[in-house]
């Protein structure tokens, strides 16, 4: 085997291990998906020949283990709802308590790092249940019938995840990010 | 067929997962015309979106 390629894979790991972490929640399934990412890619190095770039394709095998996982998890602890910590945002007609205020050139954050780090820790703040279903949305870029039917919800039950994963977020970077 | 805000904020977020149809639509144009809180939702969901493929690249 390539020792160079070996140690230019095993030099991915602190990313992939974040990237996973993000997503299952679980430190022991993080470092297993990891781990098995970094074997399967030891052993088909070949597979790698000719692609530019080396973290693209380690992540493309790493979701395959993160969906192998989360699949795994949910058989594990099968519908947990994440209903406790969703405070109410509505009185009782329906209104907001604190309506969304706008937030100035958004876009303009996404070109910086500690942006991306706060989103992140805003992200680990979520429920586990709601987290998987929003990274699957948003960072896998799964559809909404195939989240459900990994998970073992409800359509409707996915949608309230998902809605919920955004208000939780819009919340958290108001107040880390766009009130600073 | 007013929504209040907490249905016009279920409805944006659906509109990001899966098609509205043609009434959801309209009741939700309508709504978002006079609503800055739900408005300014709406366009903080879509930039979550953004937000994410950024942190994936």
């Amino acid at each position: 085997m390539n020792s160079d390629f070996r140690s230019r894979v095993e030099g991915e790991r602190p990313y992939l291990l974040r990237y996973a972490s993000l997503q299952l929640r679980d430190p022991h399934a993080a470092e297993d998906a990891v781990q098995e990412t970094l074997l399967a890619a030891l052993a088909g190095e070949a597979g790698f020949a000719g692609r530019s770039n080396l973290r693209t394709w380690l992540t493309g095998i790493l979701k395959h283990k993160i969906v192998d996982a989360i699949r795994r998890l949910s058989r594990e602890t099968p519908m947990a709802t994440d209903e406790e910590g969703f405070e109410a945002l509505f009185n009782e007609r329906g209104h907001w308590i604190d309506p969304p205020r706008a937030w100035d050139e958004p876009d303009g954050s996404l070109e910086e790092k500690q942006f991306l780090r706060a989103l992140e820790e805003c992200l680990t703040r979520l429920p586990a249940k709601t987290a998987q279903a929003f990274m699957m949305r948003e960072h896998l870029g799964y559809e909404t019938p195939d989240i459900c039917k990994e998970l073992g919800l409800t359509p409707t039950h996915c949608w309230v995840l998902l809605y919920r994963a955004r208000m939780a977020l819009r919340e958290c970077l108001q107040t880390n990010w766009f009130s600073k | 067929m007013m929504l209040s805000c907490k249905q016009a904020a279920q409805l944006a977020s659906q509109g990001l997962d899966r098609r509205l149809g043609w009434f959801e639509r309209v009741t939700l144009r309508l709504h978002l015309a006079i609503c800055d809180g739900c408005t300014n939702f709406s366009r903080q969901a879509a930039f979550l979106r953004r937000a994410m493929k950024r942190l994936a690249d």
